[in-house]
Parts: structure tokens; C-alpha cells; sequence
């Protein structure tokens, strides 16, 4: 990814600013010059949300850890608890994995409400119910009032892959088309609605929830010809589009017109200032698949409760600057680019 | 949705733009200048170049309040920013652009600065009414349509009382800017700029109305169309230029009459000459000292001028000598013209204000329009 980044991190005198946890480029150049220089291998390296190794007993094995700081922690359709969930969840079926085990690691804030601790490990424990994984571990951490912010969630997850099954974000082809399963912006618009300085009001929900029953019924159906699977969280379609595109080393074009996005989630980043595609999602996912299979998967994924709307929204072509091109509803053409510095943070 | 997508149906572009092309006459070309940053944003997001003919050339113009604001302005926010006792509080556009010293607001922040980011000048005034110990500074930017809301915040503080509440007022002036802008002499390195026409201002022309945009159709021979930030208000702004161009009229038109009403709004505009008188001379990105071209708070509210209260002297500060930011706020370049243009500025690493704003020109051509103007990797690494 080193191609786009233009200049080197200040080392010597820079600070830690809110860009570099945005999700875009300030972020992945964080990543790329801090933490893979100190930890830097094969695995890691891939530049997954995830990574699949074998196991020394035999089979293919997914693990991936996340860290959720959403605020505010109870918000519409959701909360931090089913969150740390779902999103962890989400990481490992992007691989096609199975997901099995999950950690829960807390950092409370002194002070906070037990009943709201109590609420949201039941939330946390509902929700891994209901995906079908097990919370095995744990850890609990209180920290002095004033040095968090009500209470931090990091989960780690395993999962085991299908003998065969390969998705990786370097698998994308010339050719392959691209798949959303449904609407964009819903759990960003739903954080920004909730928060106290933005006076707007929506009924929109935050799409937060676990996909790896879709992801089963998605592997089922299309099995060898899936090339990828990512969930277009933090920097929405856009930023994952582009992470796709450099990982790939291809382009991608894409079809406004056949994005699906809420009326009302328009209407509100209309409001704001915002591009819908630019903002997080908690339960969609963006598919590459190879054109032969595009038209069956897409049926396939309508057939399931969270793949209602789902999409062909374009297709990846050659491109040595791995650009993503829209072809806008007006009729021209654009890029979508990665979003340049905060947008919104602890949106999940 | 409602009252949005209409002015951003494909079929209607499509009309307009064959339109457009059987309008222009193929022995000529055509240029005009969008003053707003707003239309610049709308052009390359929404690709209408791709509908224009060859002969259409759009020049971006220097409408987009993050990038005239010369980096000493920005300089003194961060100084006041860093005094213990102040929360400065600011649109998020600004937080990126490059100050002197490798600084930007949000650098400050990350190093203690207590800075926070509003929508809206309200949000000022909540924060100091629940910080009454702490000075709470607006930093005020931005041409005819953000100044009313200044001015509302200044009066609810005066209704309130608020006596921890200030302003750092960096309004500027639209029509003082245009002309600025035709009557600059050509230099030995920029050529001439020959614009024909311009797309006239949308939410400023709101307040200020058609009149002050008279000047330039009477005395320059210049036709104004006054159009809204939609595109198709935009392409449809550009078909009634090419019509007057065609027909060798100067008029001042307007095409957003859903929202642009000729006078004005009278309530605005009485606020803020009750709060506002003309500075002498304000310095601009890209056109230097342009006098009578912006706005400070009169005597009378002379308690919530931050630049009295804390005694604020702006000090010059040069830009980056390879930013073309000038050139390009002034038209006669465009962004790809710029060496530094994508090589070591980009959004996230801004060299010059162009390239924060959303509204800027090379921000603008970075996010959305770039492929035009394709680099390889050795062209970039020429370049810089």
C-alpha cells in the first residue's frame, strides 16, 4: 500500500491525532510505519482484518481481534456490547470462516453505572447467542475517572475455514463483479443521530449484526468462484473499495445508481455534509465474485433475512493506479476516495 | 428525496447537455469562472465536465472560506488556542490547514490545545454558557452566507450575558473578491485570465440578493448567472451563459429563483450592518491585500472582539514558495499544474489550503476528479 502515501510520519516530534484512527489513509500509514515495522510477517502482511493459518492438528484456522470505543454506548439498533460482537464475528466470516470462540476484554471507567455494565454483557451475551459463538475468556480492567470514557470493549475471535475455501483481499480480478449486501451509511447515520451535538432526528437503526449465516448461505451458493468478502465499517464502501483495489492491485467501477442507501440516510448525510459512502456500516458486506456466479450469489443472498437488498454495484477492471470510478447518477464520472482525515470518531 | 433529487436527475443533465452542445458554436470556445467552492465541489463530484463540450471550460474561482484565509490567520488561532485559558471553537474544515511551522489546529490539539470542533455558531454559545470558567473564542470564517450566523451568536451572548465568549472574526466579502479578481494585471508567469462569465454565488446570493453582482454586467460586461449548488443548477447556469455570450449580453440572471430573491434578505443583512463595519484591508490567500474586502466587529461589540481582548496582532507568514494555491485561487493555474499537486499534497498531508476544504479546487480535483489527469508513479516522482 506504500504507494500512497506520500510523506513519512514525523517520528521524532509528531503526535497521535485523530486522523490516524479514522480509518483512511493517515491510518493505514500508522499501521504501515509503526506497527508492521515492529511486528512484521507473513500473515500479518497480508493486510486482511483477519488472519487464516493452518492448524498443526490439520484444517484452516481464523483469528482477529478488534477494539470497540462506539459513543454513545447505547444507540439506535445496538449497543457496545452486541457490537463487540458482531463486529468480531463479522472479521472472521469475511474469511468464509466458521466462527466459534470469542474473548471479552473490558475497560471501565470508575464510576460507571453497573446497571449499564449489567445491560450491555447481557446485550453482549444475547448477541453471541444468536450468532452461534461462544464467549470462552474474558478480562476486566477498571480504570480512574477521567482516563477512559465509560467503558471500552476489545473482543478476539477464532473461527475455522472450510477445507478449500480461500477469500483474501488480494483475490479480486479483472472482470469479477462487485457485490454489496445491502444498504450503505445505516450504523453511521444512526450514531451521528444519537449524538448530543448533532440535533437531527431519524428512525433510522445502525445495521449492527452478525453476517456469518449469509456468509454460509454466500459460500454455499458460490463456493471456489468467491474471491473476497469485507465488511465496509469504519470509512464505509469507499475505504473498502480501496483497500480492495491496492490489495489487489486492480481498479474497481462502480454504479451509483445501484447503491442501495436509505432515503432517510441520504436525507441525513445530505444534511451533514457527508457522502453516504463514506460512512460505517456494522452488517453488510462488500463481495467479489468471479461474473459467472455474480447473478445466482446475488439471488442467493436475497433469499436470506440480511441480504434483502443486496446488489451487483459494478466490476473490477485493470487499473495500475488501482482508482475506484463511479459512474454518477448524473451521468459523469468520479472517483471514490478513501476520506481524508476525521470524519466522525468512535463509531464503533 | 424531496426537493433534492430533482435538481439531480440524469435524464434532465442529459437534455441540458445536448442542449449546451447544440448551443455553443464550434468556431469559439467558452470560459467561466465558478466563484464558489460549493459549485467547484458539485462539478467534480457529480462529473458534469464529463457532459460539457470541449469548448466549455469551467475556471474555479476562490470562493471556499478555508482556503483565502492566509496562513497568519490561522497562526493567531492556534496562538490563542494554546493559551491555557482558552477553548477555541471551530468548523471542522479548518482543523487541517496547514499553519506555519509544520502546525495545523489539529496538531495543537493532539498536543493539549483545548479545540473544539462545531456545526454551528450556537454550539459556541452552548459551550461557554456550560464552561463559564473557561474563555470561549468563535473562530468566525467565511463570506456573506455564514456572517449572519455570527452575528446571531454575538447577539444571544449580548442577550445571555455571556461575558466568556468572543469572536475571531475573518469575514469576508464576495463581490469585493470578483473584482478583485478581473482587475488583476496579467504577470510574466500566469498569463491573462479571459473569463467570460461567471456562475454567480448560491447561498451568498441568498442574503446579498442580484444587485451587487450588477457591477460586473455594467462596468465589465461580464454576465452573471446566479445558480444553486445543485448540478443541475449548474449546468443549466452554464447553457444561460453560453446563451448571453451567444447573444452578446451582460446581464446579471438568476437561475436559483427558488431561494435567491433580488433584494435579498433584508433581516440578515440589517443584522450584520448593525454588528459588522468594513475593515481598511484584509489579506487573502492567492489575491494578497484586497482592501474594503472584509469584515470586523463594530465598536459598539467591541467587548466580544477577540482580537481586542486578547490583543491580536496577526503576523505575516509566507506560504510554501512551490504552492500554487495563489495561482490557483486566482484561476490562472489548475491544480494539476501544481508540481507539489498529489506527489507530497494530498488531503492527508495538505501542502497548501486548496487541498483541505472540500470546497478547494485541488481537494476537489483529488477526490473526485483525478483520473483525468492520470500520473504514473515516475511522473509523480518527477515531479517531486
Amino acid at each position: 500500500m506504500s504507494k500512497t502515501f506520500r510523506r513519512k510520519l514525523d517520528l521524532k516530534n509528531g503526535r497521535v491525532d485523530m486522523s490516524h484512527g479514522a480509518g483512511g489513509r493517515a491510518m493505514a500509514e500508522l499501521i504501515s510505519s509503526i506497527f508492521k515495522d515492529a511486528f512484521g510477517n507473513e500473515l500479518l502482511d497480508q493486510g486482511n482484518d483477519q488472519a487464516s493459518f493452518p492448524t498443526p492438528a490439520g484444517g484452516r484456522m481464523v483469528m482477529t481481534t478488534d477494539g470497540y470505543v462506539v459513543s454513545p454506548i447505547f444507540f439506535p439498533g445496538g449497543d457496545i456490547g452486541s457490537l463487540a460482537v458482531h463486529g468480531t464475528v463479522n472479521d472472521l466470516a469475511m474469511a468464509g470462516a466458521k466462527p466459534l470462540y470469542l474473548s471479552a476484554s473490558y475497560i471501565i471507567e470508575e464510576g460507571f453505572p453497573l446497571g449499564d455494565l449489567k445491560r450491555i454483557a447481557e446485550s453482549m451475551g444475547a448477541a453471541a447467542k444468536a450468532a452461534g459463538v461462544t464467549i470462552v475468556t474474558g478480562d476486566t480492567k477498571v480504570v480512574e475517572r477521567g482516563k477512559a470514557d465509560g467503558v471500552f470493549i476489545s473482543t478476539a475471535g477464532v473461527g475455522v475455514v472450510p477445507d478449500g475455501l480461500v477469500l483474501s483481499g488480494d483475490r479480486a480480478r479483472p472482470g469479477d463483479k462487485v457485490i454489496v449486501s445491502g444498504s450503505m451509511g445505516d450504523h453511521g447515520v444512526a450514531i451521528m443521530s444519537s449524538r448530543e451535538n448533532l440535533t437531527f432526528e431519524t428512525e433510522i437503526l445502525s445495521d449492527s449484526a452478525a453476517l456469518n449465516g449469509l456468509v454460509e448461505a454466500m459460500v454455499a451458493e458460490a463456493g471456489p468462484h468467491l474471491r473476497l468478502m469485507r465488511d465496509p465499517t469504519r470509512g464505509g464502501l469507499a475505504a473498502t473499495l480501496n483497500e480492495l483495489a491496492h490489495q489487489s492491485g486492480v481498479g474497481f467501477r462502480i454504479v451509483e445508481d445501484r447503491i442501495p442507501i436509505k432515503r432517510q440516510v441520504a436525507a441525513a448525510c445530505e444534511l451533514l455534509g457527508l457522502d453516504p459512502l463514506n460512512v460505517a456500516n456494522e452488517g453488510k458486506l462488500v463481495a467479489v465474485v468471479a461474473p459467472e456466479a455474480a447473478d445466482g450469489l446475488v439471488e442467493a443472498m436475497r433469499a436470506h433475512p440480511l441480504g434483502t437488498d443486496a446488489a451487483i454495484i459494478g466490476e473490477t477492471v485493470e487499473d495500475d493506479q488501482h482508482f475506484v470510478q463511479m459512474t454518477t447518477g448524473f451521468g459523469g464520472g468520479r472517483i471514490v476516495d478513501w476520506l481524508a482525515g476525521e470524519q466522525l470518531p468512535r463509531i464503533c | 428525496m424531496k426537493y433534492v433529487d430533482e435538481y439531480r436527475d440524469g435524464d434532465k443533465a442529459r437534455d441540458i447537455a445536448a442542449a449546451i452542445a447544440a448551443e455553443v458554436r464550434p468556431d469559439r470556445s467558452y470560459a467561466f469562472m465558478e466563484f464558489c467552492g460549493g459549485h467547484t465541489h458539485a462539478i467534480s463530484r457529480y462529473g458534469i465536465e464529463d457532459l460539457l463540450p470541449a469548448n466549455v471550460r469551467m475556471i474555479h474561482g476562490p470562493g471556499c472560506p478555508v482556503c483565502v484565509l492566509p496562513i497568519g490567520r490561522i497562526d493567531d488561532a492556534i496562538r490563542l488556542a494554546k493559551r491555557p485559558e482558552v477553548t477555541l471553537c471551530t468548523y471542522a474544515d479548518l482543523m487541517r490547514v496547514p499553519a506555519s511551522g509544520g502546525l495545523s489546529l489539529m496538531k495543537a490539539k493532539a498536543a493539549g490545545a483545548d479545540i473544539r470542533m462545531v456545526y454551528s455558531s450556537l454550539d459556541a454559545i452552548r459551550i461557554a454558557e456550560a464552561n463559564p470558567e473557561r474563555q470561549v473564542v468563535f473562530f468566525a470564517i467565511g463570506f456573506e452566507t455564514t456572517t449572519p450566523p455570527t452575528a446571531v451568536a454575538l447577539k444571544a451572548a449580548e442577550a445571555k450575558g455571556l461575558e466568556n465568549f468572543s469572536i475571531y472574526c475573518n469575514h469576508v466579502l464576495t463581490p469585493v473578491a470578483m473584482r478583485a479578481i478581473l482587475d488583476m494585471p496579467p504577470t510574466p508567469d500566469e498569463p491573462p485570465i479571459a473569463i467570460e462569465g461567471f456562475v454567480g454565488p448560491s447561498h451568498v446570493s441568498t442574503i446579498i440578493g442580484m444587485e451587487p453582482y450588477e457591477v460586473f454586467a455594467r462596468d465589465y460586461r461580464k454576465p452573471v448567472v446566479i445558480a444553486g449548488f445543485e448540478p443541475l443548477d449548474v449546468m443549466y447556469a452554464i447553457l444561460m451563459l453560453v446563451r448571453q455570450v451567444n447573444e452578446q449580453r451582460a446581464e446579471v440572471e438568476n437561475q436559483y429563483i427558488r431561494a435567491v430573491r433580488a433584494d435579498g434578505n433584508r433581516v440578515a443583512i440589517d443584522l450584520c450592518d448593525e454588528v459588522f463595519e468594513l475593515r481598511d484591508s484584509f489579506e487573502w490567500r492567492g489575491l494578497g491585500a484586497v482592501p474594503k474586502s472584509a469584515l470586523k466587529l463594530r465598536d459598539a461589540f467591541a467587548f466580544y472582539d477577540a482580537e481586542r481582548r486578547f490583543a491580536i496582532e496577526t503576523q505575516p507568514a509566507e506560504d510554501n514558495p512551490a504552492c500554487e494555491c495563489g495561482a490557483i485561487l486566482r484561476g490562472q493555474k489548475k491544480p494539476a499544474d501544481c508540481r507539489l499537486f498529489g506527489s507530497v499534497c494530498t488531503p492527508e498531508t495538505p501542502t497548501g489550503a486548496c487541498m483541505v476544504s472540500s470546497e478547494g479546487a485541488c481537494a476537489a480535483h483529488w477526490t473526485y476528479g483525478r483520473f483525468r489527469t492520470r500520473q504514473t508513479g515516475a511522473d509523480l516522482r518527477r515531479r517531486a
